[in-house]
């Protein structure tokens, strides 16, 4: 068991060009950390610095108390699952599982049990003689594990190990993480694209995008799932983070004192104390352009959250996706996209460009099951006004954030 | 071949009524249609042959010939085959269609391979002019004669340290060169591979001139071996007549031949083995050698099983590096060198055939082999 620590770590690959910049981050003893973000992040590069796979071209690196910029991956006593399982095709699961150990000149009773043991946890008893050829995409999966179980390492470093399988082992495996970290206790790096895996496994997790001159840190910001969904620190976390992804419109605030009203295209808000306090320094931006953000699930109908005039939108609906628990409605807004280079980075992650959006924002709110609309209806939504957010259209980040959070 | 997908216009799909067995007349048709192209073809070049082989014949007339007969002669036979197969009942066109590609293969080998088989085979049976029948009595003198002694303990020694060497010098520079950039990786890789462009004989007078040995007073010693070997101070040396050394110099030809071949196939299958099985393998604790052995290796061992059993295949064949090197003298014959001077020179056909046979007996095994791994690798993809 180890705590990992990473000060100022660079990463520039041969042809000059940087994956990590300046990377600052505390992996605690036993914690699971996920590191989510879009592809070409620098995640995986991260992940396999730790692991020794990729060289460390600056700052340092630290497993324990050793620094590790200079110890080969067999003696930094850390186990890894890949994205593609990468057994040993030509031998058993057994052998898979016990390949580390006899490396390590263990006793063969002492590697029969200890396999023996992670096979019992992971349901694999009845595979050991087989090859992985002969195995389904679920259970090379487990055996992946099993092989990094049976380590008994300091630190657990898995990429992407879920992404081969079908969405619902994904997340029965994804329960099953959760239980086994629960009960090793052992320290854990968890890369993924999902957020949703990264927010349901994750202890914290560490939002990465693509270093650029714009941005030259990857890490956005790090801590508690509810904290990146709650307070995310700039656009790039707040679209990222949460799906449906959060709704973001230009806008401006005006009044004063007990009395401010957020102006959004069709509808003026009043924004309540606790909004407010959550962007210390607001107040004094009233008038000026910026940009809020409201979760989906922050709009509910006004037919289930009662109707309140002073945070309430009339909006027509475009499309409804029923989701059985949920009930997703689309409906756009007349002001022009929000744009920002954050925003265009996470488009374009997504496949879509500036280009494909025209003069109106869409919106999405997440309504209860029971409300009944369709095409061409109007509806009337209820806004959570204390859980609005506020964003410098320039810089990108919160209103009121303290610079020296971000880094 | 764009007409490829033509030729399948009709698929098997109206289902084969079931009381309509392989009869008779289906047996007729799938004889037949064997026989067609290998018959039209031997007359096509027969009647092509009268003009092709005349010397009064018009050289652009022989070109177009040529090509008509020998491109699109063997696809127009076939494209023919199958338009004639279509005018055929229904019933009969999917059980008949498959011999009229695969049919004809397999008289044309049957005459030019099996039927010579067999014909040696009876011809180690009998005396030298491939008369009369004299039971083992060639291949008992094969076995106690000298000379032809000689010729199947230097096979044997040919088929252990040939192979050996090339496929283990081949995985040497397969492994090694995979650690180099990229273009010298290429460049290195083509010095290596070189050799393979060079026929046996083009490879035996380059190494002829190696060997090469000037008795005292017959002028400078121009082999490049004798060069060195004076420059050191010594006197010059004839290699080829050093037994049984002699036999290693000529061994030394063919590891130079073939070791480009393992190598470019070894190296191919070392850089098919998955880059995250060798980092799982360092994460947990291999160190490069382990990395090596107990996962690299095991991953390629079928491709080194297909190497190791051409080259020996190979190597059991040779015939050319001997031949032209020494003729076989000075204790270097081979069996298959053995094969053509008994079946040629000494005009003993009934030895010849028998040594032939004893190649063949050796190679079979091999051959089974390989085509297991293949149908093997085959299955696994």
């Amino acid at each position: 068991m180890a705590q990992i620590t990473m000060n100022d770590l660079g990463k520039i690959y041969d042809d000059g060009t940087r994956a990590v910049g300046d990377l600052d981050l505390v992996i605690e003893d036993g914690e699971f950390l996920v590191l989510v973000g879009p592809s070409g992040c620098g995640k995986s590069t991260v992940l396999r610095m730790i692991a020794g796979l990729e060289d460390i071209s600056e700052g340092t690196m630290s497993i324990g108390d050793r620094v590790v910029n200079d110890v080969p991956p067999k003696d930094r006593d850390i186990a890894m699952v890949f994205q593609n399982y990468a057994l040993y095709p030509h031998m058993t699961v057994f052998d898979n599982m016990a390949f580390g150990l006899k490396l390590r000149k263990m006793s063969k009773d002492e590697i029969k049990k200890r396999v023996d043991e992670a096979a019992e946890i992971l349901e694999i008893t009845d595979f050991l003689h087989r090859k992985p050829k002969a195995l389904s995409g679920g259970q090379r999966q487990r055996v992946a594990m099993g092989r990094a179980i049976v380590r008994e390492p300091a630190a657990y470093l898995m990429d992407e190990p879920l992404s081969n399988l079908d969405a619902k082992l994904r997340v029965q495996m994804r329960a099953e993480l959760e239980r086994l970290h629960k009960r090793l206790g052992t320290t854990t790096v968890y890369v993924t694209h999902d957020q949703v895996e990264a927010m349901t496994l994750g202890d914290r997790v560490a939002v990465l995008r693509a270093v650029s001159p714009r941005a030259p840190y990857n890490l956005q910001q790090v801590g508690p799932p509810a904290e990146l969904f709650n307070n995310p620190q700039n656009l790039f976390v707040a679209g990222f983070i949460g799906s449906p992804a959060m709704n973001l419109v230009y806008g401006h605030l005006e009044g004063s004192g007990d009395a401010v009203h957020a102006v959004l295209p069709n509808t003026r808000i009043k924004v309540p104390k606790a909004a407010l306090d959550r962007h210390p320094g607001l107040e004094n931006r009233m008038g000026e352009e910026l940009v809020i953000g409201l979760r989906p699930s922050d709009l509910e109908a006004a037919a289930v959250a009662g109707q309140d005039p002073e945070r309430s939108m009339n909006v027509e609906v475009e499309v409804t996706e029923m989701l059985g628990a949920d009930t997703y409605v689309h409906f756009s807004v007349d002001k022009n996209t929000v744009i920002t280079p954050d925003i265009e980075e996470l488009l374009a992650d997504s496949g879509q460009g500036p280009e494909s959006l025209g003069d109106k924002t869409s919106f999405v709110a997440r309504v209860s099951p029971d409300v009944s609309v369709g095409h061409g209806d109007r509806v009337e939504l209820t806004v959570d006004s204390a859980k609005l957010h506020f964003f410098d259209p320039n810089t990108g980040d919160r209103i009121g954030l303290k610079k020296t959070v971000a880094a | 071949m764009a007409t490829d997908t033509e030729l399948k216009v009709e698929p098997d799909l109206p289902p084969q009524p079931p009381d309509e067995p392989s009869g008779l007349s289906t047996q007729a048709l799938r004889l037949g249609v064997s026989l067609v192209v290998p018959v039209l073809a031997g007359l096509g070049l027969y009647y092509a042959g009268t003009i092709l082989l005349n010397e009064d014949s018009n050289r652009a007339v022989v070109v177009v010939m040529a090509l008509l007969v020998g491109v699109l002669g063997v696809f127009g036979l076939y494209y023919g085959m199958d338009w004639v197969i279509n005018q055929l009942p229904e019933r009969f066109r999917s059980k008949v269609r498959p011999f009229a590609f695969v049919g004809p293969a397999i008289v044309i080998l049957g005459i030019f391979l099996l039927y010579p088989t067999i014909v040696t085979i009876q011809l180690s049976f009998q005396d030298r002019a491939g008369e009369g029948f004299v039971g083992f009595d060639n291949y008992v003198r094969l076995f106690t004669d000298s000379s032809t002694l000689i010729a199947v303990r230097n096979s044997i020694a040919w088929v252990i340290i040939v192979p050996a060497f090339a496929v283990g010098i081949g995985l040497i520079f397969a492994v090694l060169s995979d650690r180099l950039g990229r273009k010298t990786e290429a460049l290195s890789k083509s010095f290596i591979f070189m050799p393979m462009a060079i026929s046996f004989v083009g490879a035996s007078i380059v190494w002829k001139f190696v060997y090469n040995f000037r008795p005292e007073g017959f002028g400078e010693q121009i082999g490049l071996l004798n060069g060195i070997w004076t420059a050191l101070g010594n006197d010059p040396v004839a290699w080829l007549l050093q037994e049984p050394w002699n036999n290693f110099y000529l061994m030394v030809i063919l590891i130079w031949l073939q070791t480009g071949f393992a190598m470019v196939i070894l190296s191919a299958a070392i850089k098919s083995v998955p880059e995250d099985i060798i980092e799982a393998a360092r994460i947990d604790g291999a160190n490069e050698y382990k990395v090596f052995t107990r996962v690299v290796l095991p991953s390629i061992a079928s491709s080194l099983v297909v190497v190791l059993t051409t080259v020996i295949i190979t190597v059991w064949k040779v015939f050319d590096i001997v031949f032209v090197m020494t003729s076989g003298e000075f204790g270097t014959s081979v069996v298959a060198e053995r094969m053509v001077t008994e079946f040629f020179t000494f005009r003993d056909s009934g030895l010849g055939a028998a040594l032939a046979v004893v190649l063949l007996v050796a190679i079979i095994p091999l051959m089974i082999l390989n085509v297991r791994r293949f149908q093997e690798q085959e299955a696994t993809r």
